[in-house]
Formats: C-alpha cells, structure tokens, sequence
C-alpha cells in the first residue's frame, strides 16, 4: 500500500505513471536475447507480472483449499461474470454509490475549503485544526454506533460515515499544503505587487495542488474504507448487502466476487482522480511525459 | 523627515538613499545597526560583507518586503512602505513557479499588474531572447538548468522595466562556468539598460569585477565599514579586467579589511 502514509512530504512522484510510460521501442525490437530482455524489464510486462503473480498465488489457494470458504480466483471470476450478467452487481453499485458520492462530494469540497482557510488564516487553524487531527487518529469506526443513533440506519447514517473517514485526511493535507508554499515564491508575488487575492489564486493554490490532490486520493480511499464498513454495520445494503448475503448462505465466490469488484472500482477510481489532476492541474508534469 | 530635507542637496543622484536604518528581529536578533548609504543612479552598488551581516535583509527592507524598525528607505524620492513599481528583485533561489512555463513566469510581473496576455507575452519574448533563452519559451523550470532558471529570474525582473534591480546572491546557485559568464553578461548589462542596480554578494572577486560601487558591511549589527569604488576601465576583454592590478588590488584591499571580522 504505498499510499498509506496519511501526509506524504513530497506526492507529486509518489503515484506511479500511467501505464503507456517507459520506452515503447522494447516492443519493437528485432529477434534475439536483448529484445526478450528489453521486454521481461519493461514496465508494462513487469506490472501484468505482478497482478498475473497474485491471481496465480490466489488460485492455487483455492485448490489446495486453505479453507473451505476460500474460492478459487477462477470460481470467484464466473461468480462475478454471473453478479454482472443478472443486473444484482449493477444494482447494487448504484445503491453503494449514492452514499458514497455524496459524502466525496461533500468531504472535497468542504475539506479543501476548511484546509485552505485554516492554512491561510493562524487563527482559524488554531480554531479547528484539533478537532480534525483528533479526527484523523481515532479510530472512527467506533463512532458509527453513535451516527446509527442519532441519524438512524437510512442514507444519512451512511453519507456521515464516509465523512468522518474521508474529511480528516482532505483538510490536514490542505492545511499543509498550503502553510508549506516556498517562502520565496509568496515573496515574489508581493514584490512583483501581487494582491492578496491574487498571490492566493496564483501563487498559493497552484503551488498547494500536488499535496492537496495527495489529500484527495487518500480521503477518497478512505472514503470506501467507509461505505463499506457502513454497509456492513449499519445496514446490509448494495455491495455490503451481497457481501453478508452469500457469507451468510455460504455462496463464498459470489462475496468474494462483490469484494473483488469493490477493491477493483476504487483503485480505478482513484487512478482516474490522478489523471485529472495531471490533465488539469500540473501541465509541467503533462509537458515531462 | 527633516533630516531627509538637509540631505536631499548632498546627492541629487541617489536613486535609492536608505537613512540610519536599523532592523531588531522579533526575538532580539540586531541585524542592522544604524546604516546609511546613497546608492547613485544608473550604478551597480554591491552590498559585500561576511556571512549572516544583513545584507539580505538590508536588501529585502530596500525592496519593501521587510518593514525597518527605525530609520527610513527613500526610492526616486518617494519613502519605501511597501513593494512597489519602480523595484524588481531577483531570487536567490530563482523563485520560480514549476507550474508555469518560461513565458509564463517571464511576464509574471506583468500578469499581475494586469497587462494583458497578448502584450504581456510579447514583452516577455523581448527579453527571453535579451537573457539568451531563445526557444525555451515553452519549457519548464524543471527542465532547464540552474543557470538558465536564474536568467528566466532575470528576464521577469527586466521585463516590468523598474528604474531599481535588487539582486540577491543571484549566481550563488548555479556553478563556477556559469557564473562568470553570468558576471560577464551582468556587466553588459549596466551599460545597456540605464538602471540603478543593487546586488548583494559575499563572493569578493564578483563584486570587484562588476561594481561601480562596493559597500563594505561589518558583523551583526551591521554598519557601513567602508566605501569601496573600484577604478577599473571596463571598456577592455574580460580577460583584461581579471589580469588588471587595479582589479587584483582591490581584491586584496577588501580581503584584508574583511577578514578582521572572520575569527
């Protein structure tokens, strides 16, 4: 898990690159050991090596069997073929998914916002910031008990999990981001007769960006941390639905299926959140590529 | 204020005139101790003195970005409260935005005074080619070396077109080569543009081979130790200046006097 690391000191190289990256001309080498060495160290063969490694290692797991319970990589696939092919993953997404959103959504924006403004006012700083920093070390699964009692088992139970995961992580790394923007560049904003407003837009947020979006990708991943946890402690709906159904009827593949294809959408999800900062936050980085 | 009135005959063409400035940092640190200079129009004045003097912060108070704690800083006659439009300043450490291109950060300046894109552009690749950057108009500092960075420093300060230049440490940060042909182009430079430039170094040789003017400071709190003018004829080569007795003895002239504050 390399992006465990809650505020990392210098993300912008921390996520890997896209797969098309590296030198396409291994590929198209001509015969001879060099070529096939060109292709054994190329990115690309190394990183379908590495998930074709786990699947194998998963597989063979599931026909020894470590356990009863544990399906093999290929029964958990058919599984998931079948959750696709009758509409119950579909639906269930949809029903994970609205929680989920709107507490991203919510978490994003008032994150970003509380963290920028504590970053850029010490007073608000010293306001708010220990709520979240309590926030952050807590073990906040332990509060959805509470949540379940005040706001009962419906969608807002669940939308306030997803914050209380996802929030803490968003606001500190804003918080950092921009408390940390190089000291010489705000001096070069107010020298070359920068506003305010203008060294705020120009100079602080671009400069805050990289670390921000660190935030994001780590807030987001937690976020799925917490609607599940939700589905699963609150009420058994959508993707925790199916995952406590068929443990509870002993159709093991098809909750590993639901787990598989929940861990599947939120690497991409996340993957997808990188590209977007890079395509509309960080042309230095598009300019690298 | 009166005394500014009793001085204003002494030295007509002092552009910069910084008056018995003093400086207390927060927490006690004295940085300045009480120093006037007149740093005369369409001059290079080099700032020079052991490390950790003041010289920066004398620098930075001159440009605004630090306020005095007694004494005053007078720009073509107007009192320094701030940044302003007749200053530029160039970084140490280039200041740089890594999020814009080499055009961008040229007309920085310019963007934020509001000049707009298509003229703002267009002045910033006036000089991107007067700084030797020709075709690197769309790159990114990343991409381009230390030296090539601290021309792009330079170009955005050139590029507001500020009566001052405040230069800090510039060529501390790129290597030895570099930096002497930075020197080189540094002294072209003050003979094209009729600008009054103020340039902070602890580099001697640097500061005899490019000043009309060296002000030598003492250890915190700084004082003003003495005036310098190096005597050089700057019409020969390069090579004649470094190989000038005049050049090797003013060196030497400031070494010794320095050196009494080195334990």
């Amino acid at each position: 898990m390399q992006r465990s690391n809650p505020v990392p000191a210098a993300p912008a190289e921390a996520g890997s690159p896209p797969l098309s990256a590296g030198n396409p001309s291994h590929l198209t080498a001509g015969g001879g050991p060099a070529a096939w060495l060109g292709i054994l160290t190329h990115p690309l063969f190394l990183r379908l090596a590495s998930i074709v490694t786990v699947m194998a290692a998963w597989e063979y797991a599931g026909r020894v069997p470590i356990s009863p319970a544990f399906p093999t990589f290929l029964e958990t696939m058919g599984a998931l073929g079948g959750l696709i092919a009758d509409g119950t993953l579909i639906e269930a997404f949809w029903i994970t998914l609205q929680p989920l959103v709107i507490g991203l959504l919510a978490s994003v924006t008032i994150g970003v916002a509380f963290g920028v403004t504590m970053g850029l006012n010490r007073l608000a700083e010293w306001l708010v910031s220990p709520i979240f920093i309590i926030a952050q070390s807590a073990p906040l699964a332990a509060l959805i008990p509470i949540l379940t009692f005040a706001y009962g088992i419906g969608l807002t139970s669940k939308v306030m999990t997803v914050c209380i995961m996802a929030m803490p992580v968003i606001v500190l790394n804003s918080l950092n981001a921009v408390r940390h923007t190089p000291v010489s560049l705000l001096e070069m904003g107010r020298s070359f007769l920068g506003s305010r407003r203008q060294i705020i837009w120009k100079v602080i947020l671009p400069a805050a960006a990289p670390v921000i979006f660190a935030g994001l990708r780590l807030g987001c991943a937690a976020g799925f941390i917490g609607v599940i946890l939700a589905e699963l402690l609150i009420t058994p709906t959508g993707i925790g639905d199916i995952i406590t159904y068929n443990q509870s009827i002993a159709e093991y593949p098809k909750m590993y299926a639901a787990i598989f294809s929940i861990i599947v959408f939120s690497v991409l999800f996340i993957e997808a959140l990188e590209r977007l900062e890079v395509t509309m936050f960080r042309p230095e980085k598009r300019a690298a590529r | 204020m009166s005394a500014v009135a009793a001085t204003v005959s002494a030295s007509a063409a002092a552009m910069v005139r910084v008056d018995s400035l003093s400086k207390v940092y927060p927490g006690g640190v004295e940085a300045l101790n009480s120093v006037s200079i007149d740093f005369p129009e369409g001059q290079l004045t080099t700032l020079l003195g052991p490390s950790g003097c003041g010289k920066t912060t004398l620098l930075k108070i001159i440009a605004g970005l630090l306020p005095a704690s007694q004494g005053s800083v007078q720009v073509d006659g107007r009192p320094v409260t701030g940044p302003g439009p007749e200053r530029a300043f160039v970084f140490q450490d280039f200041a740089l935005m890594p999020w814009a291109s080499v055009l961008r950060n040229v007309g920085f300046g310019l963007e934020l005074r509001g000049v707009a894109r298509s003229e703002r552009e267009a002045v910033a690749e006036k000089y991107i080619i007067q700084v030797g950057l020709a075709g690197f108009e769309h790159a990114y500092p990343h991409e381009l070396s230390g030296g090539m960075r601290q021309r792009v420093g330079l170009a955005r300060a050139l590029a507001v077109n500020a009566k001052v230049l405040l230069l800090d440490e510039p060529f501390s940060a790129v290597d030895e080569q570099t930096r002497r042909k930075f020197q080189e182009d540094l002294l072209q430079l003050v003979a094209q543009e009729r600008k009054t430039f103020i340039f902070v170094t602890h580099s001697i040789e640097e500061a005899v081979y490019v000043s009309d003017r060296i002000v030598l400071l003492s250890r915190r709190p700084s004082r003003v130790s003495s005036i310098v003018e190096p005597a050089i004829p700057r019409d020969g080569g390069t090579e004649e200046i470094r190989r000038n007795p005049v050049y090797l003895d003013t060196v030497e002239e400031i070494w010794q006097s320095l050196r009494q504050y080195l334990d």
